[in-house]
């Protein structure tokens, strides 16, 4: 009986998750990297957070408010990060560093830090880690409705040289192994991530773009229309699934 | 050029009892460029943190030489014996004779 008990407990835990479950990327890392993840001493994440910060303090030039001249101490943002993708009042889709990035260019009147910048990962990390535990909880419905379905058909698609959908992985064969890594449930929630492979804090669209490249598809822009909406989808797909920022992705 | 700041992370406890053994966690931020620059295959000179040293009251307590075979961002843990109150001099050794330095007080009750 304990022998059949083991045996079963085997076969759930080496078993393909089911298709449809979507799981915390944290439980697909090794016991190792996932204490890595949740310990600041070791994480070399944390030296972008001290970096974002810093900037959260820093006045821009030209007499403009910091970021805490306006929304106080960062802190406050607690809670912000599982909001975005967010539809802004303008009707565009905006991320957290769009969001950040107008910001600075309309209330801050400084020139934008530019996509996958060190300052732009590293203010979006800060901000993003005061979420950390909290469950993502991004707008699905009104105007966010038409940007989810884009994202799902993105998701669904068959795409590249490969001719595989982000589905047919990070659904169909999630729990599985590939490339000497665990396809973990296709969601962003750990990102801006400190990725082993790129040995440095990158962004989610940084991440996207690899996977097409993976599958020999087009690679959008960092920021583009399609990534975006991309991201509202996964965002959608993890909700009530807590922040993970900064995350360590293999 | 001495004494240029590194972004860096230190993590020891603020104080300790005479004769405890306090485990000491350096976490620096550096490319670690070892020359081969892969996705261009360009040569780029190496420029890697070759040592790190650290003092206390002058005296060394822990030095380690690091290699092109370590990672970028180094993390290093060691321990050492609280004896006396004191300031640890952290210095991070770079190809090209930069010393970036940080110091950190321990506390010996």
């Amino acid at each position: 009986m304990k022998g059949l008990t083991a045996l079963l407990l085997l076969l759930v835990a080496t078993a393909p998750a089911v298709a449809g479950e979507v799981r915390a990327p944290a439980t697909f890392l090794s016991p190792d990297l996932r204490a890595l993840q949740d310990d600041p001493s070791r994480h070399p994440g944390w030296l972008w957070i001290d970096t974002g910060e810093a900037l959260w303090r820093a006045a821009p030039a030209g007499g403009r408010p910091s970021c805490q001249g306006c929304h106080g101490d960062i802190a406050g943002m607690s809670g912000v990060a599982t909001r975005y993708p967010q539809v802004a009042q303008t009707g565009e889709l905006l991320n957290l560093e769009g969001r950040i990035e107008n910001c600075r260019s309309r209330h801050q009147q400084a020139p934008a830090f530019g996509y996958e910048s060190e300052a732009l990962l590293s203010l979006t990390s800060a901000v993003a880690l005061q979420s950390r535990g909290l469950p993502v909880s991004v707008a699905t419905d009104g105007p966010a409705a038409h940007f989810v379905a884009e994202g799902r058909r993105l998701y669904t698609l068959r795409q590249g040289q490969l001719n595989l959908s982000c589905a047919q992985c990070h659904d169909e064969n999630v729990g599985r192994r590939l490339r000497g890594d665990v396809i973990s449930s296709g969601v962003g929630t750990g990102f801006p991530a400190y990725r082993l492979e790129w040995n440095m804090m990158g962004s989610l669209h940084r991440r996207l773009r690899a996977c097409s490249l993976g599958v020999r598809a087009t690679q959008f822009p960092l920021g583009a229309p399609e990534y975006l909406a991309l991201e509202l989808y996964l965002a959608a797909r993890a909700k009530g699934l807590p922040v993970e920022t900064p995350g360590i992705r293999r | 050029m001495a004494n240029a700041t590194l972004p860096a992370r230190i993590t020891m406890p603020p104080e300790a009892r005479r004769g405890e053994i306090v485990e000491i966690r350096v976490l620096a931020r550096h490319p670690m460029e070892r020359a081969i620059d892969a996705p261009g295959l360009r040569p780029v000179p190496r420029k890697i943190i070759h040592t790190l040293r650290v003092t206390q009251e002058g005296t060394e307590i822990f030095r380690m030489d690091l290699s092109t075979g370590i990672a970028a961002n180094p993390y290093v843990a060691f321990t050492s014996r609280a004896i006396e109150t004191g300031e640890f001099v952290f210095q991070w050794i770079e190809d090209g004779g930069v010393t970036y330095e940080r110091r950190q007080v321990l506390t010996v009750t």
